[in-house]
């Protein structure tokens, strides 16, 4: 394995670790936008689609990471979207 | 100028990246949990844009109208689905997110291809990609079908199921190896692409409906992962920590939902729940000689509109009525009557983590009126009466009092404590799992059979009348 995929594994770990810090004891009542919310950032995946959707060609690479786009773009925009929507109906 | 713009889009990624980590931190609070889903957002609109000064994204018409008509498609879907569906909703956007992931990952892996030289770290984390990425795509649609009826929500499995799945994944390391070896071998690719595939449907085929709240998660935290997966094979940092961040908030929620099924994630995952056990259950043969109690509307109200504190039980019965409206008018009157009224919710009533709470939000129920099992078991003693709204497995008394029992050790609401129970219910057929339930059989409960929200609405109009 190369040196800049341990490096990108320390990176996953840690992120991992300070993920659990940051997200524990959330109350009951925001389960559902937590992870609806969770769900859009996993929309994230729409930032290699677009490297690899990138170079100005039509192949079957660019085409993938185009269907890509689309797909992620829905999670991305319908996650945050539904997300607000709910948390806007949270009353105290 | 040759590093600037470079820099420019990695610390753009940066600063995306602590946007997420603070508007996840704020989601954990009600008062600022908005304004935290809104950060993210902002923090993904950063790094989309910073993704287009990109050198090497320069098809600009093409990546824009991909990005618009994702984006149209996201604001309708979000607009229409009714609260109701968000278990479908999101269980639909993890599957279109590990699609996503896991087309990245084989489109990466297929560029590298055609320039011929593929390294063994692509190859390998191109396989993670489409392992992961494929398990959530498949494994998230069939939990979009369940939960939208359009499958049954029973466990389904083939003859002999456990020995398929072993031999696919076994198929699955085979042809990972062969590809580690020679990564030229593109036919090879597709095969275990669809293996994973299949892999996800045989995961989410054999759990039963009442379990969805531990895929749902389960199926969040994997489209965290794979997102993670595309990260390494494209080397990404943004979404090496952004799938990070959302693979741990996932794995959260599914130990929260097992802890609170008394459950651990293998029995959840790999023992078709309810399928076998229903039938060996021995509490469905002796059911002739058991008496209920039953109660109308007009007596019903009596009860409730002369208690001094009344504890609602919503369940997923609440969700499928859609009589979440109904029961917020209920508690209105009686709140009008000087009776006291709270909501106890049982960590997996309803078939998402948090169901219940967003339906009475929707209703404009005021989230500090709402208990969670710990804080309300102690006060059902003093309760006059526990008002169980399509709940069933959740307020099963047999869960601290028979060892027999299939959901023996998972923590309930004690709603058999209160000085009276009423269960509104279709009818006496058990729940999803097939268990009997003894509170309907118990002296102080009243069953009331009929739909959620009728069932309701006569209470509200026969209380207004008292």
């Amino acid at each position: 394995m190369s040196e800049t995929l341990i490096a990108a594994l320390f990176i996953f770990v840690l992120a991992s670790f300070a993920g659990f810090e940051v997200i524990t004891k959330v109350p009951p009542t925001l389960h559902t936008p937590l992870m609806s919310g969770a769900n859009a950032i996993s929309g994230i995946a729409v930032i290699g689609a677009m490297v690899v959707a990138g170079p100005n060609q039509t192949n079957l690479v660019t085409i993938m990471g185009l269907v890509a786009i689309v797909l992620a773009t829905v999670n991305v925009v319908g996650g945050f979207m539904v997300t607000d929507r709910m948390l806007q109906m949270f009353k105290k | 100028m040759d590093t600037f713009l470079p820099s420019t889009i990695q610390l753009s990624y940066l600063a995306a990246t602590a946007l997420f980590f603070v508007g996840l931190k704020k989601l954990g609070s009600p008062a600022t949990a908005r304004n935290g889903n809104q950060l993210a957002a902002v923090g993904m609109l950063l790094a989309v844009v910073a993704t287009l000064l990109d050198r090497q994204v320069v098809n600009y018409p093409m990546i824009g109208g991909a990005i618009a008509l994702g984006s149209i498609v996201g604001i309708i879907g979000a607009k229409k689905v009714a609260m109701t569906e968000m278990p479908q909703m999101v269980g639909l956007l993890n599957g279109l997110g590990g699609a996503a992931s896991a087309l990245v990952a084989i489109a990466e892996f297929y560029r590298l291809l055609l320039e011929g030289n593929v390294p063994f770290d692509a190859t390998l984390t191109a396989i993670l990609g489409s392992l992961i990425g494929g398990i959530t795509f498949s494994g998230s649609f069939i939990a979009f079908a369940k939960l939208q009826g359009l499958i049954t929500g029973k466990p389904l499995s083939l003859p002999g199921q456990k020995i398929i799945n072993i031999l696919l994944f076994a198929g699955f390391l085979i042809g990972s190896v062969l590809l580690l070896i020679d990564p030229l071998h593109t036919s090879t690719f597709l095969v275990i692409t669809g293996i994973s595939l299949l892999l996800g449907l045989f995961l989410v085929l054999p759990i039963g409906g009442g379990d969805m709240p531990v895929v749902i998660s389960l199926l969040n935290s994997l489209s965290g992962l794979a997102a993670s997966a595309a990260g390494f094979v494209v080397m990404n940092n943004i979404l090496i920590v952004a799938g990070a961040l959302v693979g741990a908030s996932g794995l959260i929620l599914t130990v929260i939902m097992c802890k609170a099924m008394n459950r651990t994630l293998t029995n959840v995952l790999f023992s078709a729940f309810g399928g076998a056990t229903a039938g060996s259950g021995g509490g469905g043969a002796d059911d002739g000689d058991k008496s209920y109690r039953q109660v109308d509307a007009e007596a019903g109200a009596m009860m409730l509109g002369y208690a001094r504190s009344v504890v609602v039980v919503p369940g997923y019965g609440m969700a499928v009525a859609q009589a979440q409206h109904s029961v917020r008018e209920l508690a209105d009157q009686l709140e009008k009557k000087g009776v006291e009224v709270k909501y106890a919710i049982h960590p997996v009533a309803g078939r998402m983590p948090g169901h219940m709470n967003v339906l009475l939000a929707e209703a404009n129920v005021p989230y500090s009126q709402l208990y969670d099992m710990d804080d309300i078991n102690s006060e059902f003693e003093r309760t006059d009466v526990a008002l169980v709204i399509g709940a069933n497995d959740v307020v099963n008394p047999d869960a601290k009092e028979d060892p027999n029992s299939p959901i023996y050790g998972m923590p309930i609401l004690e709603v058999d404590k209160a000085k009276n129970t009423i269960v509104i219910k279709r009818s006496m057929k058990p729940g999803y799992a097939g268990i009997d339930n003894q509170l309907f059989y118990r002296e102080k409960t009243m069953m009331y059979f009929g739909s959620a929200k009728e069932a309701v609405a006569d209470l509200v109009s026969e209380i207004k009348q008292l």
